[in-house]
Parts: structure tokens; sequence; C-alpha cells
């Protein structure tokens, strides 16, 4: 058998096999179900074992150096550990053989622990599948061959995906120790969900003061790289030398010219959540359309050289339509909505033969309405609400704009929705008023190929989408709004400037918090979401800061385990704040008492007092549960990572290895992990650019050899193989009518050695050979002659 | 084949390195209790299983085989386990010809998060070999 070539180590220069087998009791976690001297005796009965023992502790030191000692004494040229995971302390073992000068991949590990001990109760049968387990290790081991570890040159640079706080920090660290970083960000602007906080919790103090200064320092980092607006379309090759595909979408606004003066937002006619306005034509509506407050429209009319409103013509009652058809001209060639057009139909009869026709287009200007001569159309307010809650954002809302306006970079972009030029092919004022000439309507798409040597993923979280969850009745009342849209009702940059305002635009009286929407709760997570109960007391807190109003917490438990946590919920406590131990079941209007007349009821049934309570409110606040990102699942994929249960990252070890991950060179941090406050997405994001650092430090990684070999004397050259492979390592040598492997390009999953119908491909480290001698060993046959 | 209450099957479970025994080492660590009928085989890839490795289990005395993969999507080798899940209904029409009922092997997927679903899945099939009762040796296959 060619595997077992070449395994003449040490002093059995004969070619005899002589394995050792090393039982580890584990304190009781091992031994006190599985009879460690019984597996002992079992193993020294095994063919070509030379010695078998057992001790307490066999990852300790004194474990391995009884190992050492025996690979010198007893000649050994296999070793044997029956301990724990593979997974957990196979390197511990392999060091310690190739420290003994014994190829460390002559050693074998079993599992009779986590797959043994702890998921069986009955220690005869226990002791019977260690007995298994042990005996196809150890046949197993026999066929192992010397193998090399593949060390690949690590690249400095790494690649940052998410520039939340974590990502932020960690990109700030690396960078500090002066390693290339490129931060990828999807908005437009680094800083994340914290940017869009008014005060964090426990300490109360400003987000924006503590987050912008980082974000300027990343911004300006001679060592940070921002790709904001951008993607990661793909990932390929591995730790040390990954290529990425960065996907930059069309910011319509170049980023090399633009100085981030701020012109194009303050001239944009164009709002994102403006109130609605109602165009009727001789009292007749025919259009919606969203209106900018502050005479933009008349700027953009002015600016097209019409001064004056035309005066009525004399003789036409005022009211009544002439189609003129100037409304339509500033409609399409002022505005360049296209919303009014004066049709002519030259086959009616005389006096009919005009019309106006229109469609969807309006964007509410009032242009039309500066036109007509003869008043025929008005415009007027559609909806009555102030506050529009669930649009609000922070910065200019305009279809080009920044997020913030401490955005980094300091580069708008165009939000193609709202943007008159993209709805119509009109406007085009932002372009002309930019004095860098740095907009364009014609951006493409670019795609751009980085090389970096590791991946930190610091996507963040999503919060559950409400609009299902109708018994809150997010979305049907106007005041019932979400954790999310409170901070930036609360931020002193939102619409309101920092007002705590109805949607009716006065202050409430009383405000319902309810806590854990989603979290906890089987229908839909049941994590929790652990940051709800602390922003609850802080909103709490702001509200009763802002506003003279009674404030109800609705809670299942208040969670406060953090450092500083507990001290600010006894705070709250003092501050008047109502205190309901009960989840909200519903939030209704329908009123059942004269108090109750115009409010929102809270029902929950009050588990302390042991009732059902119903409390009329004027503002209800939800604190949704967090969620893994939308595509999540999919990054992950591209990356080679998992995904946990709820759709989270999966961190390589829960405790022992919060921040890697199944991957090697891919590292996790903050929320895409599992729900987090600051202080611990801050923690992992450092964590995470330590671990960076270190395997930058070394320069060099070491690939286990677990790779595919073919054999070019069995290789037909039939082909099988080369579409089996995902990396593309197998390729066909015409000449020689073989299939060849690449093996940097090979990452051992061993899908082709499965294919392969001759034979010809074996995966090193886990031959045909060794598989099948293992199944023997595990089916208590083995063979006297696999273990040559 | 009669079904015998204390007939204990031999199992062979092939475990995908990233996804399945990672899940194992999980209900291990959880304590989660199942059948100790199994003996698991750790492979880097579900995608790693030969056929012929799953006949030689069954020859040389197993009652049942149990090859657990990544779920579909999750590869850590993007494919591999859409490799298994072509291969494993043909295997079953090879044993079919041989005479033995294709129920003895089972193809799953257990993810590294799913300690307790890798328990109940080998819960499951351990009962489902206990009623099928011990597999005849065919000493020619493989």
């Amino acid at each position: 058998m060619d595997t077992s070539k070449g395994n003449g180590h040490g002093a059995s220069s004969n070619g005899e096999i002589r394995v050792g087998v090393y039982v580890c009791h584990c304190g009781t976690n091992i031994a006190a179900t599985v009879d460690v001297a019984e597996v002992v005796r079992f193993a020294e009965g095994l063919p070509n074992v030379a010695v078998a023992k057992d001790y307490q502790f066999m990852c300790s030191e004194p474990g391995q150096e009884l190992i050492q000692q025996d690979i010198t004494e007893h000649k050994l040229n296999r070793v044997v550990v029956a301990a724990c995971s593979p997974l957990m302390h196979e390197p511990t073992f392999r060091r310690a053989c190739a420290e003994a000068g014994l190829n460390p991949f002559l050693f074998q590990m079993a599992n009779i622990r986590e797959q043994c001990s702890w998921v069986t109760t009955d220690k005869p049968r226990a002791t019977e599948k260690a007995k298994h387990i042990v005996r196809a290790a150890v046949s197993r081991v026999a066929l192992h061959a010397e193998l090399q570890v593949r060390e690949v040159p690590v690249n400095e640079r790494v690649l940052i995906i998410g520039g939340g706080i974590a990502g932020i920090e960690a990109a700030l660290q690396i960078a500090d120790a002066g390693k290339p970083v490129i931060l990828v960000e999807r908005e437009p602007s680094i800083g994340g969900r914290m940017a869009t906080f008014d005060k964090t919790f426990p300490t109360l103090d400003c987000a924006a003061c503590i987050l912008t200064p980082k974000m300027v320092s990343a911004g300006q980092h001679r060592n940070i790289d921002i790709r904001s607006y951008a993607e990661v379309a793909s990932v390929s090759g591995h730790v040390g030398q990954f290529q990425v595909s960065i996907r930059r979408n069309r910011r319509y606004v170049d980023d090399k010219k633009c100085n981030g003066c701020g012109l194009c937002y303050q001239e944009c006619p164009a709002i994102v959540s403006p109130k609605s306005r109602k165009v009727s034509i001789e009292g007749q509506p025919y259009f919606v359309g969203s209106y900018a407050e502050g005479g933009e429209a008349r700027k953009v009319t002015i600016r097209q050289g019409d001064r004056e409103r035309r005066k009525p013509i004399k003789d036409t009652p005022t009211g009544d339509c002439i189609f003129c058809g100037k409304c339509a001209t500033a409609c399409s060639e002022v505005v360049g909505a296209h919303a009014i057009v004066l049709r002519r139909d030259e086959s009616a009869e005389a006096g009919k033969q005009r019309s106006l026709e229109f469609n969807g287009n309006c964007i509410g200007c009032g242009a039309c309405v500066r036109e007509c001569p003869t008043g025929a159309l008005t415009v007027t307010d559609a909806q009555d609400r102030q506050v529009l809650h669930h649009e609000m954002m922070l910065g200019p809302n305009k279809a080009i704009r920044v997020p913030t306006l401490q955005a980094v970079p300091n580069v708008p972009f165009i939000d193609e929705e709202t943007c008159i030029h993209f709805r119509n092919g009109g406007c085009g004022h932002c372009a002309e008023v930019c004095p860098q000439e740095a907009i364009s309507y014609d951006m493409e798409e670019a795609i751009e190929e980085v090389e970096v040597g590791s991946i930190l993923v610091a996507t963040g979280f999503d919060t559950i989408d409400l609009a299902p969850m109708v018994q809150y009745g997010w979305g049907r009342y106007d005041n019932v709004i979400s954790g999310l849209e409170f901070e930036i009702l609360c931020h002193a940059s939102g619409s309101t400037g920092g007002k705590i305002l109805k949607a009716d635009g006065t202050p409430p009286k009383s405000v319902a918090i309810l806590h854990c929407i989603g979290s906890r709760d089987e229908h839909y997570h049941e994590h929790c979401s652990r940051v709800c109960c602390m922003y609850s007391l802080k909103f709490a807190h702001l509200v009763r800061e802002k506003v003279e109003c009674d404030v109800y917490e609705f809670y299942i438990d208040i969670r406060a385990g953090g450092k500083g946590y507990e001290e600010f919920y006894k705070r709250l406590m003092r501050e008047d704040v109502t205190f309901i131990r009960g989840k909200a079941a519903e939030v209704t209007n329908w009123p059942m008492s004269p108090e109750e007349e115009g409010k929102l009821v809270v029902k929950a049934e009050d588990t302390l007092l042991g009732q059902i309570r119903r409390v009329p409110v004027d503002m209800v606040i939800l604190s949704p549960a967090l969620q893994a990102r939308e595509g999540a699942q999919t990054l992950a994929q591209t990356l080679g990572i998992g995904c946990g249960g709820e759709g989270f990252f999966l961190e390589r070890h829960p405790k022992l290895a919060p921040v890697q991950t199944a991957a090697d060179g891919v590292y996790v941090a903050g929320a895409c992990q599992s729900p987090k406050d600051i202080p611990d997405s801050v923690a992992q994001g450092a964590a995470a650019a330590a671990n960076i650092l270190s395997l930058i430090d070394k320069g060099t990684f070491s690939i286990e050899p677990v790779v595919a070999v073919i054999d070019e004397t069995l290789c037909g050259g039939c082909r099988t193989c080369i579409n089996m492979c995902p990396y593309s390592a197998l390729s066909a040598d015409e000449e020689r009518n073989v299939a060849v492997c690449e093996s940097a390009l090979c990452k051992g999953c061993g899908t082709c050695v499965a294919t392969c119908p001759a034979g010809a491909i074996q995966q090193q480290g886990y031959t045909d050979a060794q598989i099948r001698a293992e199944l023997e060993g595990a089916l208590g046959r083995l063979a006297a002659s696999s273990a040559e | 084949m009669s079904a015998s209450a204390d007939f204990e099957p031999t199992i062979i479970g092939f475990l995908c390195r990233w996804c399945s025994y990672t899940g194992a080492d999980l209900a291990g660590t959880s304590r989660v209790k199942y059948p100790p009928n199994m003996i698991p085989l750790k492979v880097m890839c579900s995608g790693r299983v030969d056929p012929s490795l799953v006949l030689k289990a069954l020859a040389d005395g197993a009652d049942g085989v149990l090859i657990l993969g990544c779920h579909p999507g999750d590869c850590h080798y993007h494919e591999g386990n859409h490799k298994t899940m072509r291969r494993v209904p043909m295997l079953k029409s090879v044993l079919q010809q041989y005479g033995i009922d294709p129920a003895r092997v089972r193809l799953e997927w257990v993810s590294a998060s799913e300690g307790d679903r890798f328990a109940e899945v080998v819960h499951d099939f351990t009962e489902e070999i206990r009623a099928l009762g011990p597999q005849k040796r065919v000493e020619s296959v493989a």
C-alpha cells in the first residue's frame, strides 16, 4: 500500500509498526462513564500495540511527557490518544509528537468524550463503544504516512466587512499597527447602527460624541481604505491569500472629485419623506405628490426664467380650466416631471379638442399651480400628519444626501427612487450646482478585485419586521413606533430636532415601552436580544427628561447584566417610571371606558398583581428583537463559515474561540455573531484585530496536508474528477492523458476521491485504505493483513 | 428479518468534519444522551463518502450506515454534500439489487449548531435499524 511507505520512523528501521495507546480519564469526564482500565487492557491486546496506558489528564504537561518518553523508550512510531474531540486537542498532541521527533501525522485521536462518555449513561455500553472507537483508531493509524504541513504566506492586507462600531474598532487597531485595511460598508457612510443613536446606556453619553471621532480617524487613517456603498460580491482563495470582488454600487457622485461641500443636497428639490400634496383641477383631485418645503419648487421655476405668477386672463371665471397648457409646459419643460400632458384631438368638435392627461409622475412641487392663469389648479396637503415617525431620517432628507452630517466619507449619494432625474429624466439641478462636477447620472456599478490575507465579518444585526406582528399595531396606528425610530425621533439631528412628538405634532402625555417584541417568544425568536432592557430603560429616562409625561415599562424580566447596568435600573426606578411585569399582549385603539377614548390601549397580564391590565397611553415604543442580517446566510456561504440556529454567524468555539470561525483566516465580531451591546461589540472588534495581527505577524499559516494526490499509473484520463472539484484544482494533462492536481488550490474535501472510478486519487490523511482500516477496526474485524 | 427488542444494532456513522462532527461534539458538550450503537468516523466532507465504503461497512458487519453532512447550501466545500445527495439514491438502488433493505443507509443533514438534532437522528436511526433486525453478512460485497 502506497500510503504506508516512509513510516520507518525512529528506531523501527525494519518497518515494524509500534503503536502507543493513551487513554485519558479527563478527571471524571471520561472515567465516570467509561472503564478506562478496561479500555487499556483491551488496547494492549490489539495488533501492533506496543504499549497502552491511562492517565488523569493526557493534555497536561506530564501527560504529554508520558507520550514523549514512550516514543523514545518503546520506539513508538504511531500514537493514539483516546480522549476528547480532535477538534479540541488534536493540535496539542500532534505538537507533542513532533517535539519527540515523530511526524505529527503518525498520530490519531479517538474521541471517547464528546461522542462517547458524555452522551451515554450505561457504563458497560459506553466502555464497549470506547473500545470500538479505540480499535478503529489503532487500525487506522498503522496506515498513516508521514506528511508535511504546507506553509502559506499571509498577505498583510485585511478585509473588514461592515463599518459599524465593531468593524471600525478592529480597523483602527489593525491600521494603527501599520497594516493596510479595506473597510467595506454597504451603507453610504460608516458608523452603523450606533450613528443613529442619540444617547448610549448606561452612561447616557452622546453616541455621536464618542463615535464620530472614531469614524473620522478611520476616514483619515492612511492605512484604512473605506469602500462605502459597496458590498462583497465573491470571495475565493484561502487563508493568507483571499481574492475578493467588491461591488461598488452606483452612487452617482464621484468620491474622488467630491469635496463634501453639500451644495447638492441644499439645492435638491426632491424630498425623501415629504408631506404629501394633493393637486386638484377645478376642485377635482388628480395627483398626490410629495412636495418640498422651503420653496424649492419656486427655486426651480425661477431658475428657469419664470419670475412672477401670471395674471389671470380677463373674462375667465377663476377656477375654470381654459386648456391653455401652461401647467403641462411647466411640468414637462421646467420641472421635467411630465405629469401633465396636454392632448390635442383634431378630429373632435371645435371647443372640445383639447384635454389634459394626468399620470403618476407628480412630485407635488406646485410649479403647475404657479403657472395656472385661471386658478383652476389648486394644491392642498393630502394628510394632516405632522410627524412621520416611520420615515424620519438623520441628515438632509433629499434625494441626493448624506446619511448624517457626520458621514464618513462625506460624499453624498443619489437615491434613485426619490430623485426626479431618475423618475422622469428631468431636473438635473445637483449636477448643475456641483462646483466639482462630481455628479454623473450614468455612473455604472463597478467591480473591484482585491487580495487580502484575512477577513473580518462585522455586519451587525437587523431588527425583526414589525409589520406582520399586527397585535402591536405598528404600521396601523400612527403613534406606535419601533425602538430604532424612537432613537431618530430623539436624536438632535432628527426631523423634530430631538423633540419627542406624536404624529399630530404635540408631545405625548403618556408613553408605554414594550419589551421583548419578538424576543423570548417561541412564535418568533427564542433568544433574548440582550440590549432591549437597557435601551428601554434609556428611552424611559429620555422621555422623562424631555417631556412631562407618564412612562410605563411592560417587561418580562429586567436583564441588567453589565457594568453599571443594574445601577441604571435602580436609578430609573427612582425616576418615577411605572414598571409593569407582564408582556404586552396587544395594542389597540378600541376604547372600553371614557379615559381610553382617543388613546392607544396596551393590554397585558400584570403577573405581580395577577390580573389583566389595560393602560391607555398616547405613544407606544416597541423593542423589537435583534435578528441576523438578511443575507447573512449568503455571506456565510461565500466565506465558507456557518450560521447557527437563529441565523447568526457561528464562532469556532462559543467560549474559547469567540471571534474565530470554521474557516481559517475568517473572523467575526459584533452583533452579527449574536445580539450584543456597544461595549461587547467593541471588545470583540478589538479581539478580532488581535487575532488577525498575530496571524499577520507570524507571516505564514500552516495548512494541513489533507490534499488529493493522483497516482498517474492508475489514472485512465476519464476526467470525471475534473468537474467535481469546486476549486478548479484538477485539470487534464492533454499530452499524458492524466488528471493533475494543483495542491495549492486543493482544499481537501475528497469529493474527487469518491468519484474516481479507477481509485487513482487518494486524499492524504483520508486514503481509502485508512478509512477501510478504520471501518474494520470499528466493526471488530481488525484484519492482520490491513495492518501491514 | 425479525425485530427483536434486545437486538443491539451496530451502526457506522460517516460524519462530515465541519457540520455534523461538530454537531456531534455539541451534543456531547450539551450532555444530550443517545444510544451508543453508532461508531462515528470523521471524514472531511460527506462528498468523500465513496459508496464502496458504505458497502464495505455493511459487508463487514454494520447493520446500518448513517451519512451526515452539512445542510444543502452550507457545505464548507460549497457543494460536496450535493454530490452525496445524488450518490445516495443510486447507492440505495444497488443495495436493493444485493437484497439489502435500502433503509439501512440514511443520509441526513446536521449542522454544527444542531446537537439536539444529531442525537435525535442517531436515536431514530438506531430504533429503525433495531426494528429491521440484524443485517445478514454478504461476504462477497466490496
